[in-house]
């Protein structure tokens, strides 16, 4: 293994001494990024509107694949080759490079000011007093559905859990897969299910910050219930969900073969693409006039390398990401991600702007391990991913899955080993 | 993601192994010739004395290049390797020497221990589905392709060993569009034949997942075995073989007791290939199941556990040290192995003189 190893880090330092190359022309910033799925809308849209305000500054937008995008870029980082501008992951993988001087402070810097304390707290030190990022946007979670299916079986948005699970039964009756979801790639388990559908019976914020203050259990019904409703799903999921990966699930709901695919806002860009006509709803309440809370979680926010080359156009870039411009453009363009600032934007999606209007009515509430609880061992993230998937699959009691995660969390968080 | 040293290192070993094989005489034979003549010929004492002058400088140029790729690529990483796991880094990214308290966490904290022992016990399962169905079927398919008078045997042969070439990514990817049960053949074959209610979603349950993943890289490397065992087939003298023929052996005997024993090294070659294969592969898990290695961790290998633990996933903050730790342990288990292996196995191995 010490061989592949040495391959991993001798190829990144030749990826870093490429990129240092392309670098070294005056004014040129680097951006750090893992959405390589917008590359063309950056250097199409994004970057030549900056150029427009800012002529002479070359932007270069060089993403890496998600799965590999943290690890290549502590290399870069630790290499002192990384670019002038990095994309920052929510809470503790900027902690940690902020921790390790990686990140500059960005308190008091142009452009932050536009954004609500609530928005920076994902880039912020536990104490609140160093902000190291600049809060970018959101996603949201919920549901989509097949408008046509919906509309041919006379079935209406649900809004308890028994209108959906009535939905399911129909979309079954009917000869659909009702629910487009596979276990293979197990993080939609956690980050698109269990967070976004529990988000209810945990009453969002409330149940997150209990469990940090240590004042509730992943063991309190509150909890469970989450994964006890995702017990239910299994029948309604389609043959061999076990080894449906992320990519068939979107391809499922694309073709029109699944009644309702749960989802993430960032979504709604590749079903446009595909031309589906669809709707969205929020994770179903338990019973009608029950308050709703929806996973609205701060996803994306953008630091400064303190080893930048260019770091004063850096910080001109930071500045116009600030910017009413920057917000219209990448709310409206980037379909699916939300400006977290203070700006007033119209969206003009319509399935973007029904999910935005949830936070007239729900609750919103980050996703529930991303702040403190990530932090220790073992990673309570990947714990999730895997008991998730097992109860969706059928292989696992929601009771289990809950001891399970509240053991891993009392080892290590102080405040639950009361 | 292709961290495949593995795939390519094979064949590449092999060769060395054989060509330096079959040196080693050459040059004996060469040089004994030339200090025949040098002592029939007292003229030629002078220039035999200048070339043992200049030796060492000829052997040190030409070691130069090699000795220094290889230290600077394999042997210092290695040792850095070993040194890295005895160390711990801070928050701040400072390390410092904790001696064998890695090792200790991972064999002894229940939390480490019960995925490093997960790991390794699928690793073997990996290894021996291997050693069992790989193996062989390289023999068979060895032996049939050296069967005189097979017709199309050299199309065979490249076909079979056509998947070996090509990026584990992309088997890992065929193989799952294959296997899916929403859009994969497989189904729909088996159907054909009557046995579609064995099909199941093979890749994604706990019990099946690791086996089929062991059956796919099957799938695409058994044309090594092949290519090794066929060549040592091809170099069973004629005459033995012929032999045996006139004195009225049938071809089952011929194989087991005289082709069988001659190719015998070749076999524990490739059984130590395989085992070293084995215990770095990586790739394939990864690129089928991801770095978390489901369901339920059932097809975690030491070479994922690896990755998660150097480079960190998704809320796993990597950690080099612990990284290195692993590493070492993977280290030790294959130095174990083929230390075993050439202890037991090859020192007893009759090797015939052909």
């Amino acid at each position: 293994m010490h061989n592949t190893l040495y391959k991993a880090s001798v190829r990144a330092a030749i990826t870093a001494a490429l990129l240092a190359g392309s670098a070294a022309q005056a004014g040129t910033i680097n951006i750090e990024s893992w959405r390589v799925d917008d590359k063309t809308l950056w250097e199409d849209v994004l970057i030549p509107a900056f150029q427009k305000k800012n002529p002479g500054i070359q932007v270069k937008f060089t993403p890496t694949a998600p799965t590999e995008y943290d690890s290549s870029l502590t290399a870069r980082l630790a290499g002192g080759t990384a670019g002038d501008l990095i994309t920052c992951r929510p809470f503790d993988k900027s902690l940690d490079l902020f921790k390790k001087g990686q990140l500059e402070k960005l308190d008091g810097k142009p452009g932050m000011e536009y954004f609500p304390a609530s928005a920076k707290v994902a880039w912020q030190t536990d104490d609140g007093k160093n902000t190291y990022c600049m809060p970018m946007a959101s996603v949201m979670h919920g549901f989509f559905y097949n408008k046509k299916i919906f509309k041919d079986l006379n079935l209406k948005e649900p809004k308890t859990q028994a209108e959906f699970f009535a939905a399911l039964e129909t979309l079954k009756k009917a000869g659909k897969t009702p629910i487009a979801l596979g276990t293979a790639d197990q993080w939609e388990s956690n980050q698109i299910v269990f967070t976004s559908i529990g988000a209810n019976a945990w009453k969002g914020e409330e149940g997150r910050k209990a469990l940090i203050a240590g004042k509730a259990k992943f063991t309190d019904p509150q909890f469970v219930a989450a994964w006890e409703q995702m017990a239910k799903w299994g029948p309604y999921m389609g043959k061999g969900a076990s080894a449906q990966t992320y990519a068939d699930s979107q391809n499922l709901f694309a073709m029109g073969k699944a009644g309702i695919y749960p989802a993430g806002s960032w979504d709604i860009a590749y079903f446009n693409q595909q031309g589906l006509d669809f709707g969205a709803f929020p994770p179903p309440v338990a019973k009608a006039g029950d308050k709703c809370y929806i996973s609205d979680h701060t996803d994306i926010g953008m630091g400064i390398n303190p080893k930048a080359k260019n770091k004063a156009e850096a910080y001109k870039f930071l500045a116009w990401l600030g910017s009413q411009e920057f917000a219209d453009l990448y709310t409206n363009k980037v379909t699916g991600f939300f400006s977290l600032s203070n700006h007033l934007i119209s969206v003009k999606d319509p399935v973007a702007k029904q999910m935005l209007d949830w936070r007239k009515s729900c609750g919103s509430t980050i996703r529930l391990n991303a702040q403190i609880m990530n932090r220790g061992e073992p990673a309570m993230e990947n714990e999730l991913w895997n008991v998730s998937s097992q109860v969706l699959n059928g292989k696992m009691a929601p009771k289990d899955a809950a001891a399970k995660i509240q053991t891993g969390f009392a080892k290590w968080h102080k405040p639950q080993q009361k | 993601m292709s961290y495949g040293a593995i795939p390519s290192s094979p064949p590449l070993t092999v060769m060395d192994v054989g060509f330096s094989r079959r040196c080693v005489p050459s040059t004996t034979a060469g040089s004994f010739y030339f200090r025949n003549i040098a002592l029939a010929m007292p003229a030629m004492d002078f220039v035999w004395e200048l070339a043992m002058k200049r030796m060492p400088w000829h052997i040190a140029v030409f070691l130069a290049p090699a000795v220094l790729l290889y230290s600077v690529f394999s042997a210092l990483p290695l040792l850095d390797t070993l040194r890295l796991g005895f160390f711990t880094s801070n928050d701040a990214g400072q390390t410092s020497f904790v001696g064998l308290a890695n090792y200790i966490t991972i064999l002894t904290d229940p939390a480490w221990s019960e995925s490093f022992w997960n790991a390794m016990w699928n690793n073997c399962k990996f290894f021996l589905i291997h050693l069992l169905i790989q193996n062989p079927i390289g023999l068979i398919l060895a032996t049939l392709l050296s069967l005189k008078g097979l017709k199309g045997a050299r199309h065979y042969r490249t076909l079979i060993f056509l998947p070996t070439l090509l990026s584990v990514v992309i088997i890992g990817f065929i193989w799952q569009l294959i296997l899916s049960p929403l859009w994969g053949v497989s189904e729909g074959l088996l159907d054909k034949v009557g046995l579609v209610d064995y099909f199941a979603p093979w890749l994604g349950e706990e019990g099946s997942a690791l086996i089929t993943l062991a059956l796919i890289s099957v799938w695409q490397f058994v044309g090594i075995p092949m290519m090794l065992i066929y060549a040592a087939l091809l170099a069973v003298p004629e005459d033995i073989v012929e032999a045996a023929h006139v004195e009225g052996a049938s071809a089952w005997r011929i194989f087991w007791e005289i082709k069988l024993p001659l190719i015998l090294p070749t076999l524990g070659l490739v059984t130590i290939l395989t085992f070293v294969g084995n215990f770095n592969a990586f790739d394939l898990i990864y690129s089928v199941k991801g770095a978390i290695a489901g369901p339920n961790y059932s097809t975690d290998i030491l070479g994922t556990l690896f990755y998660r633990t150097f480079f960190g996933y998704q809320s796993q903050i990597g950690s080099p040290t612990m990284g290195a730790a692993v590493a070492t342990l993977m280290f030790l288990v294959i130095l174990a192995g083929v230390g075993a292996y050439f202890y037991f196995v090859q020192r007893k191995l009759t090797r015939y003189e052909l």
